[in-house]
């Protein structure tokens, strides 16, 4: 059967895909967000995935208000990034899995999530500019988009992704192949860019919130909606793609590495790579953990 | 105020300084983020920068949301149904970046914006 090999979560503020437009990366305000990959590049090369569930939120590239599913997942053999508005070159397009999608969509229905099903899915910065990040000579690896509403309230809860999360997990661990599967959540972490309260970022919660996502990530789920919004802050709720990467990894994980930065943008910039504890052989053992930025410290307990 | 299902206080907290883009914004909303959403478009941009009011009538904004586009009057946007996602994109057509945005909302300058946002990470 097809197995998980690893969670990484990571911010996808369009910023960060215009310094890698202008090959600005080790400049002093990107590079302490860029230096953090060099750790993933390594990590990534150790795990050999054959492909990866892509957990994102649109941004109206796809999606707009006369149709806005709150799941939706990508069945389409590659998915075209297209202009967003502002300026940031149009990539090439991703190539899918369309039988890993359905199998993961038939595992969702099975477990009662109602999602919309897409065999053409633009993908927008959120999905592009992490898989630059991970994979600056471009994906090697087939791709399942599954996009998370968080434009228009209601938003599905905390507890929801999390499950989300936990079923598409369960949909690689039945997946009768030996594929070696990565699971990519985009987003966050605190921020907001609308209103009275624009750049707002809450160094605070996010420290609390990584903690708790690596140790008993259940424990979140006691934030409503309303919660994340006022401590996390109007974008903040991108994490819930962070819980549903968490609910995908089943069991304890061990934390590969964690950066966090203020500010990218306006936003609190997080990379965390999380393996599974009973990943034979752990492929993070011997990978050094690099310094973490913006006062994140290190469990003891991790390498 | 009638009581609308969906403002019930229960239903709805008042966080400082946030609009949360429910049902009742995305109703008031619709045709200006419609307007918004098509800037995706070189030709949609063309058009808009062509004639601004034209473009924007064409897509039935109200008179709240036209003048808060002519004013460029983002926190007056986001009463009148916004979504910061496609204003994003007529921000883009306008050439202000999410600092330039940050600040006019906030009432702060943009290099006084970026100071607190660097001073969130101390």
């Amino acid at each position: 059967m097809a197995q998980i090999i690893g969670g990484i979560a990571t911010s996808h503020v369009p910023g960060i895909g215009g310094a890698i437009a202008q090959g600005k990366q080790h400049d002093p305000y990107w590079s302490p967000f860029f230096d953090g990959f060099g750790t993933a590049h390594t990590w990534l090369e150790k795990a050999r995935a054959d492909a990866v569930v892509v957990l994102y939120n649109d941004h109206g590239l796809n999606f707009f208000l006369d149709k806005m599913p709150s799941f939706a997942v990508g069945a389409a053999a590659e998915y075209a990034n297209a202009d967003e508005g502002w300026g940031l070159p149009v990539l090439r397009p991703y190539r899918g899995d369309p039988l890993l999608s359905w199998h993961i969509i038939e595992q969702l229905v099975a477990d009662e999530f109602d999602i919309t099903t897409c065999q053409e899915m633009l993908v927008d910065h959120a999905f592009t500019v992490p898989m630059q990040l991970l994979w600056p000579d471009g994906t090697p690896i087939p791709a399942v988009p599954v996009a998370i509403n968080t434009v228009q309230h209601p938003l599905p809860s905390v507890a929801r992704c999390f499950k989300l999360g936990r079923s598409i997990g369960r949909a690689i661990a039945s997946y009768p192949s030996a594929k070696r599967v990565l699971i990519l959540a985009t987003g966050g972490l605190s921020h907001q860019l609308d209103g009275a309260r624009a750049g707002f970022i809450n160094k605070a919660f996010d420290t609390e919130f990584l903690e708790e996502l690596v140790s008993h990530p259940e424990a979140i789920a006691r934030h409503s909606i309303a919660d994340i919004v006022e401590l996390a802050g109007t974008q903040g709720v991108e994490l819930l793609m962070w819980m549903a990467m968490r609910g995908a990894l089943e069991g304890p994980v061990q934390r590969i590495t964690q950066t966090y930065h203020i500010p990218i943008s306006n936003t609190a910039a997080c990379l965390l790579i999380l393996e599974p504890e009973n990943l034979a052989a752990g492929l993070g053992a011997s990978i050094k953990m690099p310094h973490t930025k913006g006062g994140v410290t290190q469990s003891s307990q991790f390498p | 105020m009638d009581a609308h299902p969906l403002t019930r206080p229960e239903a709805r907290r008042e966080i400082e300084g946030t609009v949360i883009f429910d049902g009742v914004q995305a109703m008031k909303g619709y045709a200006l983020n419609k307007m918004c959403f098509s800037l995706n478009d070189a030709a949609n941009r063309a058009a808009f920068r062509a004639d601004e009011t034209a473009y924007c009538e064409r897509f039935g904004l109200t008179p709240a949301q036209c003048a808060a586009v002519a004013a460029r009057d983002v926190l007056g946007m986001l009463a009148a149904g916004g979504n910061v996602y496609y204003l994003a994109k007529l921000a883009g057509v306008l050439g202000l970046g999410v600092q330039d945005l940050g600040a006019q909302q906030t009432g702060v300058s943009v290099e006084e914006f970026k100071a607190k946002l660097v001073k969130a990470g101390q």
